[in-house]
């Protein structure tokens, strides 16, 4: 028998053999054979695929007669005998073989020779299929992976880098991307005059293109604003920008607003965005004007709206990844639990915290995140006294003992205000705890790694807020202790941290920004638990 | 500042024994309350005097939580004196005031002791 090579090839798979790939050769020296291989497709409607499928062995390529086109194109390669390559009752490709260089006819030992190759081949080629068709699957998931990647980048790249200095205002901002990115953002703007433009938006739809209509939204919107100023102006232009390129079937909600921090005036305008809600004095209310979502017809006029927002007042401006997300009987978290924590003041940071914590327990640690959260927090400084100030700010390294320097220090910063000295002792205790946990539980007592220790006071409460590394970590709640347990070793004797503290101070709070886990420890100036135990 | 110590005396007769603590409980005396609960061997009652003591963290309540186990595994009764006004609410929320005795006695830097 003369040289005769051939390869086969098919995707085949159970699904469907669109391209059954066949392997022609000329009679070539073995040598030779493996460069000259060459492959084609076959159409899987090729009446040659139903004939090899109900057909086992060696067939004459001229005994053939069938209007197929792959039959013509290896009659053209010179193909004399071909083999179907069959595993598992699945024809997965074909054996072609040339002429003998005797150009007699092959024997019926060649082709038994043949078919033997062949059904042992068979498997191998399959083997050697699905890895290549493994390999396509990894590509192709390694490029969703990538596009991504690509979308997040654009997103944290247009988001600011860091919080306007506002003086007399408090600015917090918060923003969580969910699995797959989405189009969340918001900005804040520098304008004359010392004013500032508040954005918040969120694009329809996830991914690259929602990334990309983002980053032209805010593009155009920081372009606007320097030169139009008046917030329904500015989301008219942004609009009519957008309407010509935007992707069919995506949106933005926009609010954007322009705040003069000296007088606290508000001056927005809402593109069908979540209505930011306001806490001032006492009330509650939220910031309502009408228009349409951006990108979906042109010419479009936004209402412009004012407020003040007096000393004291707090906004937040959000996305519905917030509002709308689900528990897991499907319930919506909804405006009221946000309107309720905005209500009781404190800062922007605590709120942000609060708002997530609240969040989390309303969702439950395993519902996985449904879409971007995004939150900005802004609030005017209040009418409290000159006393409400930082009273002492300043780091230790995670070495054991180092709690003694904190309680000193807190100790200190405390000193000229009305505590009891019992209530002067539970903070002390309640700082040596706290610092404790962050030197442990948040840097692993590494040196390097420091506790920040931050002691401020208003007219209502002192609080320390004291901070460690361990911010990316979700902290396990603690069993209770129970002295039953312990003594009877069904428990460590260990785990009185925090509940020490929880019942030392008036309020604890604890916060994660991904980097620094925060607990606040917050004694009231005025009553407090003293004036609730020792009447 | 880390290797503050604690000094623990026992003092043991007829049964009795008290043990005479100084300075801070925290992780740090583990070992010494280990040894001055040991020299307690014999005795049926164990006076733990906190009268020279200024810091407990919760460490240290987790070596006391230690040594009552091993008390009632011994059937030793412990009480306790010289406590803070502070420290004696720490005694209370954490209920170790329920596996000992806690004498009222004359320490008066937390305020009034006889308040309560």
């Amino acid at each position: 028998m003369r040289a005769a090579t051939a390869a086969a090839a098919a995707s085949g798979g159970e699904t469907s053999p669109s391209e059954l790939l066949a392997a022609a050769h000329e009679p070539l020296s073995a040598a030779e054979a493996q460069e000259a291989t060459e492959s084609f497709e076959i159409a899987p409607n090729d009446p040659l695929v139903a004939y090899f499928q109900g057909s086992v062995g060696a067939v004459d390529v001229n005994a053939l007669d069938l209007d197929s086109p792959a039959l013509t194109a290896l009659r053209a390669e010179g193909v004399s005998l071909v083999v179907p390559l069959i595993t598992n009752g699945e024809l997965i490709g074909l054996l072609n073989v040339g002429r003998r260089l005797s150009d007699q006819d092959f024997s019926a030992d060649d082709r038994r020779l043949l078919e033997t190759l062949a059904a042992q081949a068979a498997p191998a080629v399959r083997v050697g299929q699905l890895v290549r068709e493994q390999q396509a699957e990894i590509r192709a998931r390694g490029r969703i992976e990538q596009e991504l990647a690509v979308a997040q980048l654009i997103q944290q790249n247009f988001l600011p880098k860091q919080l306007p200095a506002l003086g007399g205002w408090e600015v917090a901002a918060y923003y969580r991307a969910a699995r797959a990115v989405g189009g969340d953002f918001y900005d804040f703007i520098e304008l004359p005059d010392g004013r500032l433009g508040l954005v918040i938006g969120d694009v329809t739809d996830k991914g690259v293109p929602a990334a990309m209509v983002m980053a032209a939204t805010r593009s155009v919107l920081r372009a606007s604003a320097q030169r139009l100023i008046e917030p329904g102006t500015v989301l008219a232009r942004v609009n009519d920008n957008l309407c010509p390129d935007i992707p069919e079937n995506m949106f933005v909600t926009c609010f954007y607003g322009v705040l003069d921090p000296a007088s606290g005036h508000l001056r927005y305008a809402n593109a069908g965005h979540n209505l930011p809600l306001v806490a001032a004095g006492g009330e509650s209310s939220d910031l309502r004007a009408t228009g349409m979502p951006l990108g979906l017809l042109p010419s479009m006029s936004y209402e412009e709206r004012e407020t003040t927002l007096a000393p004291g007042a707090s906004v937040l401006l959000y996305s519905d990844g917030l509002v709308e997300a689900h528990d897991r009987e499907r319930e919506m978290f909804g405006t009221e639990r946000v309107v309720e924590l905005l209500a009781r003041g404190g800062d922007c940071n605590a709120l942000i915290g609060e708002l997530l914590g609240a969040l989390d327990r309303f969702t439950g640690e395993e519902l996985e995140q449904e879409d971007d959260i995004t939150l900005v927090a802004l609030r005017r400084a209040g009418g409290e006294p000159a006393g409400a100030a930082v009273l002492d700010d300043f780091k230790l390294a995670s070495e054991p003992g180092n709690e003694r320097e904190a309680m000193r220090r807190v100790a200190a910063a405390a000193a000229p205000f009305a505590l009891t000295p019992e209530r002067r002792e539970r903070l002390k205790t309640a700082t040596a705890e706290a610092t404790m946990n962050a030197m442990e539980h948040g840097n692993g007592y590494r040196r390097e790694l420091d506790v920040a220790v931050r002691v401020s006071a208003d007219a209502r409460a002192l609080t320390v807020a004291i901070s460690d590394c361990g911010g990316a970590r979700a902290i396990a709640p603690a069993d209770a202790p129970d002295i039953d347990a312990k003594l009877d070793g069904r428990q460590s004797p260990r785990g009185w941290g925090l509940f020490l503290i929880e019942r030392m101070v008036d309020e604890l709070r604890q916060r994660s920004d991904g980097d620094r886990h925060t607990v606040e420890l917050v004694m009231n100036l005025e009553g407090g638990r003293d004036a609730e135990r020792d009447t | 500042m880390p290797n503050v110590t604690l000094e623990a005396t026992t003092h043991a007769a007829d049964g009795r024994a008290r043990i005479e603590l100084r300075g801070d409980i925290d992780s740090s005396a583990r070992e010494a309350l280990g040894a001055a609960y040991a020299e307690t061997a014999g005795a049926h009652e164990v006076l733990l005097d906190f009268a020279a003591v200024d810091y407990i963290n919760s460490t240290g309540i987790a070596l006391i939580v230690g040594m009552l186990a091993r008390a009632r595994a011994d059937a030793r009764a412990i009480t306790a004196r010289g406590l803070s006004r502070h420290y004696r609410e720490i005694f209370e929320i954490t209920r170790l005031s329920d596996f000992m005795t806690i004498l009222d006695d004359d320490r008066t830097d937390q305020g009034d002791p006889t308040h309560e």
